[in-house]
């Protein structure tokens, strides 16, 4: 589904990300790990072409993403709260989405009703606008948002930060239900390695820009990541 | 402490990120400052002999009129001048009272432009009494009572500061007041006036306003005090949010789900509501031609510029910042399958729908003459034809990301100076003042509407060509306008 090749991001001479082969099968569930700095939210920005790459391409679904923009009706993410819109309230703000991505009202009522016990009451109708919502709560609309319209790849950079137990809890049996259908490729990033490991069938860590594990996700995964990162 | 106070403030001054913009807007700023610094010092020099020359008395005159003065300054204020917030919350826990927080706090505002400038005006004027033989302690009385009345207006407008009610409410009574003294029904300044001239003769008068002036300093300083908290004054205003559906808009697909967004913008957003509150003043700019107050005004192609600039307020104060005005949320766009048409489309139709409102909104015009009505029809016309179209393509060019929640900022924002939007402007307003011109010079009044409207249509028949342009420039800028949105100050 998704092909990086020689894909290379430098600010000032300084390479923050450099990865020469990585591919990414569709339905997979990819987990991507690494500390403050590795690179993971420069590649998920290269990935939705919000940054240009100082060399190589990535493609998905066969389309290179920097030189056409067929992958956006197929693709999903939720990276920061730039992806919110402070002055709406959440409906608003998921009907918007949803008129983006050729959902009706009633395709993006049921998809909000299937998530309601995720919102756990504190997003719809509570008369607040988005920017008036705490960090966690922000969270969970950005997250419900990006699944609006069926998308086949989505994109999501640190999900579980910012939210309480039982929301990661629901958060990650989303995530595995997704991880189950055949056509959703889910690209999660995290700095929790139980979490990611949970959720993800393979698991890819960046140190400094550079791939350094990718491992299918087994019994030992966690141990061996944690022993990794314990240095 | 103090001190440490001020080293805090001049790092957070001279690392902000106005100022490190460049360095011909930095000239240029302080250029502005001098310039205003200027006209106030002659004002204030030469106003004594101005209002002599008209046989009037000079001092009667500026104490009948320094009400309307004082409104005006605290209108300003209220549009202009930032609140004295510090950067608070790092400070509160830490060793400081809080009381020399709130007092340092309050204190900086004394030093603010708003009630410097003021120095400019008010000195040279009581050098002038002195000079023309007033009495030195009636001139320093009546100077000290000033100067607590602009004090004290200072903190009016920090304490009603974000309750717009209040100020419209106050705008209210002033414009009913000066409507009153217009149509000679009750005149207010007869009590200011006679009030401000017996400072002069009663010295003691002017504890009067120092008096105020203190008090209000206590009111400020207890109601700061009181709210130096984190879920109180320094808390975030949270408005109840309704949830709009506007699903009459639906009818019209990708632009109705646009426009619909456009709304809620403008509403439910302090910076862009000043936007829409500027665009009707600039309906009534035209009186200032039109009423043949102004001298250089009453050149006739200064007259097509005031033609364009009553219809265009809006389509210039909001269309020079788009997208900017999308800024806080440009990445979820820019992922988003959006076609660009779609985006400026429904930026297009608001401006011209605020075009043709304020046209008709203008129709009052017609009191002066239908010619005069007739310019400002013309300028619209070229308003939708063309500028609106040189409005989007400037703001292609424009990277400054705006604060919505903010009301700062609106009547020209620093950062938003460059060169290209610059040269795309002028053709704004000198080609149809140029067309005007020409046509009423060698043909007549006639030809000369006639040329601009013809400009405006011919305009208009280029618009998808003109929106294609846009679309390449945002496509080639995207990278760099994602990067500079992302850049908070």
């Amino acid at each position: 589904m998704i092909q990086v090749t020689n894909l290379s991001k430098t600010y000032n001479g300084v390479t923050v990300l450099n990865i020469e082969n990585l591919e990414i099968k569709k339905g997979e569930s990819f987990g991507l790990v690494g500390n403050n700095g590795a690179g993971k939210t420069t590649f998920f920005s290269l990935l939705l072409d919000l940054i240009q790459p100082s060399s190589g391409k990535i493609s998905s679904n066969g389309i290179q993403i920097n030189t056409s923009e067929d992958w956006k009706p197929f693709t999903a993410a939720f990276l920061d709260e730039s992806f919110l819109i402070g002055y709406l309230t959440p409906e608003e703000y998921f009907y918007f989405i949803g008129e983006l991505r050729g959902q009706n009202k009633a395709d993006v009522d049921a998809l909000l009703a299937k998530h309601e016990d995720f919102f756990n009451g504190e997003i719809l109708k509570n008369k607040k606008y988005l920017r008036d919502l705490s960090k966690g709560n922000m969270k969970k609309v950005g997250i419900i948002a990006a699944l609006i319209g069926n998308p086949e790849v989505i994109i999501l950079d640190e999900p579980f930060a910012n939210l309480d137990p039982t929301t990661q809890i629901r958060l990650k049996k989303i995530i595995k239900e997704l991880a189950d259908t055949p056509e959703v490729t889910i690209l999660v990033s995290s700095h929790d390695l139980q979490h990611t490991v949970e959720v993800s069938d393979r698991i890819v860590t960046l140190e400094k820009g550079k791939i350094v594990k990718d491992i299918q996700t087994s019994g030992e995964t966690l141990k061996e990541l944690e022993a990794f990162f314990a240095i | 402490m103090f001190k440490r106070f001020i080293t805090l403030e001049w790092k957070s001054f001279l690392r902000s990120a106005s100022l490190s913009t460049n360095l011909v807007l930095k000239i240029l700023m302080i250029l502005g400052g001098i310039y205003f610094g200027a006209c106030f010092l002659v004002l204030g020099a030469a106003s004594y002999y101005l209002i002599a020359d008209y046989g009037l008395q000079p001092l009667e005159t500026i104490n009948k009129y320094l009400i309307y003065y004082f409104f005006f300054d605290l209108a300003i204020r209220f549009f202009l001048q930032k609140t004295p917030v510090m950067n608070i919350k790092p400070l509160l826990y830490i060793n400081i009272k809080r009381k020399s927080i709130v007092n340092f706090a309050l204190g900086k505002t004394m030093l603010s432009f708003f009630n410097v400038i003021h120095i400019f005006f008010f000195i040279p004027f009581s050098i002038v009494l002195l000079r023309e033989g007033f009495d030195v302690a009636g001139v320093l009385c009546w100077f000290t009572a000033m100067f607590a009345i602009i004090f004290f207006t200072n903190f009016l407008n920090i304490l009603i500061d974000k309750k717009e009610v209040v100020f419209y409410a106050v705008a209210a009574i002033f414009v009913t007041l000066g409507g009153l003294q217009y149509f000679n029904l009750f005149d207010i300044t007869q009590y200011t006036g006679a009030f401000f001239q017996m400072i002069f003769q009663t010295k003691w008068m002017a504890l009067l306003p120092v008096l105020l002036f203190c008090a209000l300093y206590i009111v400020t300083f207890r109601f700061f005090r009181k709210n130096l908290y984190l879920d109180e004054g320094l808390s975030v205003k949270q408005t109840i949010a309704k949830t709009e559906d506007l699903t009459w808009l639906n009818q019209f697909g990708t632009l109705g789900t646009f426009l619909k967004n456009d709304i809620k913008l403008l509403k439910r957003n302090k910076r862009s509501r000043t936007t829409v509150f500027m665009s009707v003043l600039f309906i009534f700019y035209g009186l200032l031609f039109f009423t043949n107050s102004i001298e250089a005004y009453q050149n006739p192609v200064m007259q097509v510029f005031a033609g364009v600039f009553v219809s265009g307020g809006f389509l210039f104060t909001f269309g020079q910042f788009v997208p900017s005005w999308d800024s806080s949320y440009y990445p979820l766009l820019m992922s988003q399958n959006i076609q660009y048409k779609e985006y400026l489309n429904s930026k297009w139709w608001l401006m011209v729908i605020a075009t043709v409102v304020s046209t008709i909104l203008a129709s009052f015009y017609l009191y002066f003459g239908w010619e005069i009505y007739l310019l400002i029809v013309v300028g619209a016309i070229y308003n939708i034809g063309v500028n609106a179209h040189l409005v989007l393509l400037g703001g292609a060019y424009v990277k400054t990301p705006i604060d919505l929640s903010s009301s700062k900022g609106a009547f020209g924002n620093k950062q938003a100076f460059n060169v290209k939007t610059m040269l795309i402007s002028i053709p704004k307003l000198v080609v149809p003042m140029l067309l005007y011109g020409l046509g009423k010079f060698f043909f007549g009044f006639e030809i000369g509407l006639l040329l601009v409207a013809v400009a405006g249509i011919i305009g208009f028949a280029f618009r998808n060509k003109m929106f294609r342009i846009i679309e390449n420039v945002y496509k080639k800028e995207k990278y760099k306008t994602i990067a500079a949105y992302n850049q908070k100050d």
